[in-house]
């Protein structure tokens, strides 16, 4: 099935943003192993040369790892994981609270409803 | 010889009014997925002949690996017309063994896997085949060729979204790296994603050649959106 993608931002872009999610939500374990550039790009219903890119750019960061023989590995820096998780939750939270205080809920009640929610 | 294809002041006049392509310079590399779009009438299919050797041009040049369109190029290049040339009459393995004996790097095994993966009875005569079976089979026998460029005219049009992800996809597990696709469609948003890059052509000129995600950057929009921008009625 192929992956949802926005049609006006660019793909590659997207792409990156995907696989670090699948990393850093554990899709994907730290040391395992990588689809191919050719299956996941057959999976996405994208580019090959496209996912090559994505790859590349998430190398250059350090999330993933080529073997010279064996392929593409998850890091196993699991502190560079959890960096990348936290500052992913906070963008969240603070689109959130954003949000929230739009619509004129007080720090208290967005605690609230918080809880009500979580117990739901 | 790094670059695929070799465009030069390339113009084709049908007669002193109708001028199809107009002086067009381009250069394509190898290993990319091209989209060539553009409003009907604007040259697309003249210029996919002349990259056949099927029209010759009025004037300038196009060399493909360093050749001129001849019997070279007509070995290194895969085409899938808009239109099918296949005998009816005929069943999907004689076409099979027809392309066999024709094309020097066809590969049967792969066509057949692909015609068992779609449960298509190779036994069956192409006139009993529906229409989306026999683009199906008509693209099987290009993508099994081990070509330097396919030209695929219309790949996707009439035929339903779940054969199209499945014509996409044969096209991307079949992507080689040393190879280069030419796809010209009007289904823009389908198949955008799968694109490296796009030629727009109007009134037989060239208009762009990007890749799509600068055109994405660039303007805020996909190339579907961008396209219906620059050619809007």
């Amino acid at each position: 099935m192929a992956w949802e993608l926005d049609a006006d931002r660019p793909i590659y872009t997207q792409l990156v943003e995907r696989i670090q999610m699948q990393i850093v939500s554990g899709i994907y374990q730290p040391g395992s192993k990588l689809p191919s550039v050719r299956e996941l790009a057959a999976e996405a219903a994208v580019n090959p040369n496209t996912m090559q890119k994505a790859f590349a750019e998430l190398e250059r960061c350090g999330l993933i790892v080529t073997l010279r023989t064996n392929g593409r590995l998850v890091t196993e820096d699991t502190d560079m994981i959890n960096e990348i998780k936290q500052n992913q939750a906070k963008e969240y939270l603070d689109v959130f609270i954003g949000k929230m205080k739009e619509l004129n809920y007080t720090e208290n009640d967005i605690i609230d409803l918080i809880n009500k929610a979580i117990a739901r | 010889m790094n670059d695929l294809v070799e465009i030069v002041g390339l113009s084709k006049a049908y007669d002193e009014r109708t001028t199809a392509i107009n002086n067009m310079t381009l250069t394509l590399p190898r290993g990319r997925i091209i989209g060539l779009l553009g409003p009907n009438g604007s040259g697309k299919t003249t210029l996919i002949k002349m990259l056949n050797g099927l029209l010759v041009p009025t004037q300038g040049s196009i060399k493909i690996n360093g050749f001129y369109p001849g019997p070279e190029t007509k070995a290194k290049v895969a085409y899938l017309p808009d239109r099918t040339y296949l005998n009816n009459a005929q069943c999907v393995s004689e076409l099979l063994d027809y392309y066999n004996d024709f094309y020097a790097d066809f590969s049967r095994d792969r066509a057949g896997e692909m015609l068992t993966g779609l449960n298509i009875d190779p036994t069956s005569k192409m006139k009993t085949l529906s229409k989306g079976t026999k683009e199906k089979v008509q693209l099987i026998l290009v993508m099994s060729r081990s070509a330097d460029l396919y030209i695929l005219d219309e790949p996707i049009a009439g035929v339903d979204p779940a054969a199209r992800d499945y014509i996409l996809r044969t096209i991307i597990t079949n992507y080689s790296p040393e190879a280069t696709i030419l796809l010209a469609t009007h289904l823009i948003g389908d198949i955008e994603s799968v694109l490296d890059e796009v030629i727009f052509l109007r009134y037989g000129q060239l208009v762009l050649y990007n890749s799509v995600d600068n055109i994405r950057m660039q303007h805020g929009k996909s190339v579907d959106a961008y396209f219906r921008e620059v050619f809007a009625c």
